[in-house]
This record gives structure tokens, C-alpha cells and sequence, in this order.
């Protein structure tokens, strides 16, 4: 069985891979910029949404501070490329296939750095916050979010007040998504891991957790931590697409967006957030006409959602393959 | 030395706006549990309703004299207007969430805040808009210290109302209710006390005092816009937590507090750090005393 199921995750992993491979060289040129940021934006908002959904939908535990992860991570890595990695890879020479080598393995670097940076934070919140009960986690991240951006518009060095301009653009359409992928990948098996099945028992009753023998503060702690390299990782990508970051983008309204998503999709689903922020990321393009009524209509469905439908879009259920005809493909 | 007394005094004014606001949260937290994410967008609704208010008066009174009568006039429209706000918002979004898990309310009073902040941009408009003038500003000296006329109103109001509220929590028959509620539903409940009642006349008490709050703001420094109730929210949000949240006294004291750390930062330091002042208070409370500094520990029951 289980030796079945490796065999399958590895199957449909590089099947996946190759359809990005193959999309990202015919349809992403045939598209056009628009279109291409559009989807790059999906992406991006997937990975936020999975992460969140981490620690939000599957520990229980509620975080409003998303968007401060991810400018620590989007700034860590813009700085790192900017000042390190760009310098180095001029250094080199920018042949085609020299630059084809080299741009993929400084953004990995420079998305893992800020991933890490991102995590460190988190642990730094964590841990003194996460041994507490109820909505503490709630203010201290919120908190958080609003130190990191108050930080970084002081900080010269980012550019502070002004952004920081001239990121090299190395993000694809491929690296996005095959971090959304790995993304997912990595927040199913955890779930389906014991450590998850300790999570889901810290979300639904705490004291009977520990009762069991769970460390409830550790596994809170570490989801949160993952939830926030996650982010810190999506930060880095848009850094690395926009080649421009400035603390506007990264308020409490970015973080509240993301727990929509989450919310919406269905706490405790990836496939929820997965749809939610697919969804949610097209709609605005789609009613690009009614700009001003945009978060209105928002935020009442965020209201009317709660009272009529707490459980979300997908209440808490996956998707699964039987939905599908055998041998489709993933999303 | 003078400086620091007059930044002190600032400091006071400020804070005591922010205890104002501060009250309506640590109330719905104190019998609810919930964070009112909403409550700093009833403040600006509050500040709007004034605002409107205000310039009927001033158009009507054709010599355009601003009086006192007009800001007892305005004061009171506002808070009426916010109660009745207040009481609809519990009525509709967090009356059938009661029963559900704490986090459904969470997150509906975050969809409720952007809901007002939102709406507030279409009716009101985004653009920054000039409180009227209720009071003309005039500045009185003490010794070394001067400030305004404003900002002796702002204080002695924000007492008369603290005064109040102490008055109705711990002499009235719904005071007497209120705090049994926020010990136990059920045992209350059981006591022949309406919860429902009770909780909707938190809401409505929390709201205007509230509102109170966005009138003494608009006078005080007289630009209001429908995103202005985030900080001060978020900051006298800190404010209940810094006090004990769920403790009436330690509201007023976080939101002193808050007020006079946020203008010295303003006078020593840099005017920048006015926001991170906040949440450099708030980090520091929840590592080292998160109950806060009036919160007593709860015990958790199984």
C-alpha cells in the first residue's frame, strides 16, 4: 500500500513537472505579460494560502501576521540577490546558457535565504506566544506584522520609504508553480503524517491533546514556523517577479486577505485554498470595472460566509482522484 | 523639563481618547471573549455621524458662532447613532455566531470592520475631510505648561464618561448583570439574567463611548477619513491588553499609557516610530506579563 502510494506521489510529481516545463515554454510566451502576471499572481497566493491554511485550518491556531512573513522573506531574498547574488552572477557573464544555469540556482538560494529568514521570525514569535492559550497569537502576530513593515520603511538599505527597485526578475512561471506544487505537497504528507494527526488534535481540543502525550506548544510551534517559510518563500517570488517591494503591499489588509482565502476555501482543505485563491485572485481582475465595490462585495461575503457556511467552501474535505476520470492530471 | 510635562500633557489627551475606545473592546472581551476587530470602525463612524452633525449646526446657526451647545448636541447625536450601530451589529453578525467556535467570530468581526471601512469609502468618500470647528481652539497656560482649550475638553469628558461607565457597571441592575455575565453564561443565565439582553447593551455601550471617542478626535486634530479607525483601534486594542483585557480600570490606564508612550516617542525620538511604539508595548506585555498589568490568571478547566 504505502509503497504503492510513493510510487503514485512520484508519478504525478513529474508529470507535473513536465506539463509546467511544457506550459511555461508554449503558453506563457503565446499569452502576454498580462496574463502571465495573472497566473504568476495564483501562484503565489496558492502558496500563501496552503501555508496559512497550515497553521490556521489543520493547528487551529490563528495568524494575522501572513503578510509580515512574507515581507521578510520578499526583502531578505530581493536584498541577498540585489547586493550578492546579481554582482556574482555579472561576474560570470550573462551567455544564454550560462545565465540558464545560474539564474535558477541564485533564486533558489535567494528564495531559501528568505524562506529561512521568514521562519526565524516565526520561531521568534512562536515560542513565547504559542505556549499561550486563545487570541494571543492573533495580537502578537498582528503586531509582528506591523514591527517588520515599520523596520523595513526605516531601513535604508531596502530602499525604505521609496521601495526597493531593480530586483532582478528571475521569477518564472514555472518556479511559481512548481513551488505551489511543493507547496502542497509538503502541507498533504505532513497532514497525513503522525505529526499532523497531532495537529489536527491540538486544533480540535487541546487539553485532551496533551492528555495524550502530545507536545502542544512544539507542534503548534512548528507548524507555525513552516507556515511561515512558506510565506516567506512567496515573498521572495513576488519580489523576484515585480523586481519592486515596497511596505504598502505587505499591511494588515494583505494578511486579512490571505485568511480570507483560507476561510473561504475551507479550513483544514488545501484543496479549498487552493480554489479559494485561484478564485479570489481572478475576481478582481474580472470586475477590474467595479473597482471601489470590490472589497465591499469582499467583505460581506466573508461576513455571510460565516454565518451561513463557518465550514467553508469544501468544509474541511479534500479533493480526491475518484472525483476525476483515472489518469487525469493534478488540479 | 517643560517639554516633558507638556508632551506629558499631550500624551493624557491622546491617551484618553484611546482609553475611550479602549473600554468598548476590554467590555465585549471581558463578556464575550472576542476581539471586536470592528470596534475602531464604529470610532470612525462615530467621527462621520459628528461630522455631519456639525455642519448642519454650524449651517443652521447662521451667525456660524461654534458653541458648547453644539458640541453637547453633536456629542450626543454621534453616540446615539454609534449605540444603535452597535446594537445592530451584534443583533445581525454576532448574535448567531454565539454557540459557534470563537474563531468564526474572529473572523466575522474582521469581515465586519472591513465591511464598515469599505462602505465608509463609498459613502463618505476616501478623501481626508475637515472636522468642523464645534469649539473655537484657544490656549490656556498653567506655569510652565500650555495647552488648549480642546484639550482640556477632551479630558474632562473622557472622565465625566469613565465616570459614568463605572457608575452604570457597579450601581445599575444591567451593571450588576453585566458582570455576572462576563463571569459565567450559563450560571447567570440560570439567575434569570437575559444574556442576550446584556450583551447587546455591552455593544451598545461599547459604541458609544466609541464614538465619543471619534467626536473628542475630530476636534483634537481635526482631519478624519474612513481608514482612521485602524490605528487607533489597533492601538487602543493594545491599550485593553496592556491593562489586563476584560478589566475596565486597566483600559483607562493602557490607554493613558499608550497616549503619553506614543507622544514622548513623537518628542524624543522620531515621529515615525509613533505606530511601532504600539506594538513594541504589545510584544512586550505578551512575553512578560500576558495577562497584563490588572489581568488576573484564569484558570483553564477541563
Amino acid at each position: 500500500m504505502k509503497q504503492r502510494g510513493a510510487t503514485r506521489t512520484l508519478l504525478v510529481a513529474a508529470l507535473y513537472l513536465a506539463v509546467l516545463l511544457v506550459l511555461g515554454n508554449t503558453l506563457i510566451p503565446f499569452i502576454g505579460p498580462y496574463y502571465t502576471q495573472v497566473l504568476i499572481f495564483i501562484g503565489i497566493n496558492i502558496i500563501l494560502a496552503v501555508s496559512l491554511n497550515l497553521i490556521l485550518g489543520f493547528a487551529g491556531q490563528f495568524s494575522i501576521g501572513h503578510a509580515g512573513f512574507m515581507a521578510l522573506g520578499g526583502y531578505t531574498s530581493a536584498a541577498l540577490s540585489f547586493y550578492v547574488l546579481a554582482p556574482l552572477l555579472a561576474g560570470f557573464g550573462t551567455g544564454g546558457l550560462i545565465s540558464a544555469i545560474s539564474e535558477p540556482a541564485a533564486l533558489a538560494v535567494s528564495l531559501l535565504v528568505g524562506g529561512l529568514a521568514a521562519a526565524l521570525a516565526g520561531l521568534l514569535v512562536g515560542i513565547p506566544t504559542l505556549r499561550l492559550r486563545g487570541d494571543y497569537l492573533a495580537i502578537a502576530t498582528l503586531g509582528m506584522g506591523e514591527i517588520i513593515r515599520v523596520v523595513i520603511l526605516n531601513t535604508d538599505f531596502v530602499g525604505g520609504a521609496r521601495g526597493f527597485t531593480d530586483i532582478p526578475r528571475w521569477t518564472t512561471f514555472t518556479w511559481v508553480f512548481l513551488l505551489a506544487g511543493l507547496c502542497i505537497l509538503v502541507v498533504r504528507n505532513l497532514i497525513a503524517s503522525t505529526m499532523g494527526r497531532a495537529l489536527i488534535a491540538v486544533r480540535e481540543d487541546e487539553d485532551a491533546a496533551a492528555a495524550m502525550g502530545i507536545n502542544t506548544t512544539r507542534h503548534k510551534v512548528f507548524a507555525f514556523v513552516l507556515g511561515a517559510f512558506f510565506a516567506g518563500v512567496a515573498g521572495g517570488l513576488q519580489a523576484h517577479y515585480l523586481q519592486y517591494l515596497h511596505t504598502n503591499s505587505f499591511t494588515f489588509l494583505r494578511s486579512i486577505e490571505i485568511v480570507v482565502f483560507v476561510v473561504l476555501g475551507g479550513g483544514g482543505s488545501i484543496t479549498g485554498s487552493v480554489i479559494a485563491a485561484t478564485v479570489l485572485t481572478i475576481l478582481p481582475e474580472a470586475l477590474r470595472g467595479a473597482e471601489s465595490w470590490r472589497m465591499v462585495i469582499y467583505s460581506a461575503l466573508l461576513v455571510v460566509m460565516m454565518l451561513t457556511r463557518p465550514q467553508g467552501l469544501m468544509g474541511g474535505r479534500e479533493f480526491q482522484w475518484s472525483w476525476l476520470l483515472p489518469g487525469m492530471k493534478k488540479k | 523639563m517643560s517639554q516633558f510635562v507638556q508632551q506629558l500633557v499631550n500624551g493624557l489627551s491622546l491617551g484618553a481618547i484611546y482609553a475611550l475606545i479602549a473600554l468598548g473592546y476590554t467590555m465585549v472581551y471581558g463578556i464575550l471573549r472576542l476581539i471586536n476587530f470592528a470596534h475602531g470602525d464604529v470610532y470612525m463612524v462615530g467621527a462621520f455621524v459628528g461630522y455631519y452633525l456639525g455642519r448642519i449646526l454650524n449651517a443652521g446657526a447662521a451667525s456660524s458662532s461654534p458653541s458648547v451647545l453644539n458640541f453637547f448636541l453633536v456629542l450626543g447625536g454621534s453616540m446615539g447613532a454609534c449605540a444603535l450601530l452597535g446594537w445592530v451589529l451584534e443583533r445581525s453578525a454576532y448574535r448567531p455566531l454565539r454557540k459557534a467556535p470563537r474563531l468564526n467570530a474572529l473572523i466575522t468581526a474582521i469581515g465586519i470592520s472591513l465591511l464598515l471601512e469599505n462602505l465608509g469609502q463609498l459613502i463618505f468618500g476616501a478623501d481626508p475631510k475637515d472636522f468642523p470647528t464645534l469649539v473655537e481652539r484657544t490656549s490656556l497656560s498653567v506655569g510652565i505648561v500650555t495647552f488648549s482649550n480642546i484639550q482640556l475638553i477632551v479630558i474632562v469628558t473622557a472622565i465625566v464618561l469613565m465616570l459614568g461607565l463605572q457608575y452604570i457597571v457597579h450601581r445599575t441592575k444591567m451593571g450588576t448583570a453585566m458582570r455576572a455575565v462576563s463571569f459565567s453564561h450559563d450560571a447567570s443565565g440560570l439567575m434569570g439574567i437575559n444574556i442576550h439582553r446584556v450583551i447587546s447593551f455591552t455593544f451598545v455601550l461599547g459604541s458609544a463611548l466609541a464614538a465619543a471617542a471619534g467626536i473628542l478626535v475630530g476636534l483634537y486634530n481635526p482631519k478624519i477619513d474612513p481608514l482612521m479607525g485602524i490605528m487607533p483601534g489597533l492601538k487602543a486594542f493594545v491599550a485593553a491588553v496592556l491593562g489586563g483585557i476584560g478589566n475596565i480600570p486597566g483600559a483607562i490606564v493602557g490607554g493613558l499609557i499608550m497616549g503619553v508612550a506614543e507622544t514622548l516617542t513623537i518628542g524624543y525620538l522620531s515621529s515615525t516610530y509613533r505606530d511601532a511604539i504600539t506594538f513594541v508595548i504589545l510584544v512586550a506585555v505578551l512575553l512578560f506579563r500576558p495577562t497584563g498589568l490588572f489581568g488576573t490568571t484564569a484558570r483553564a478547566k477541563v
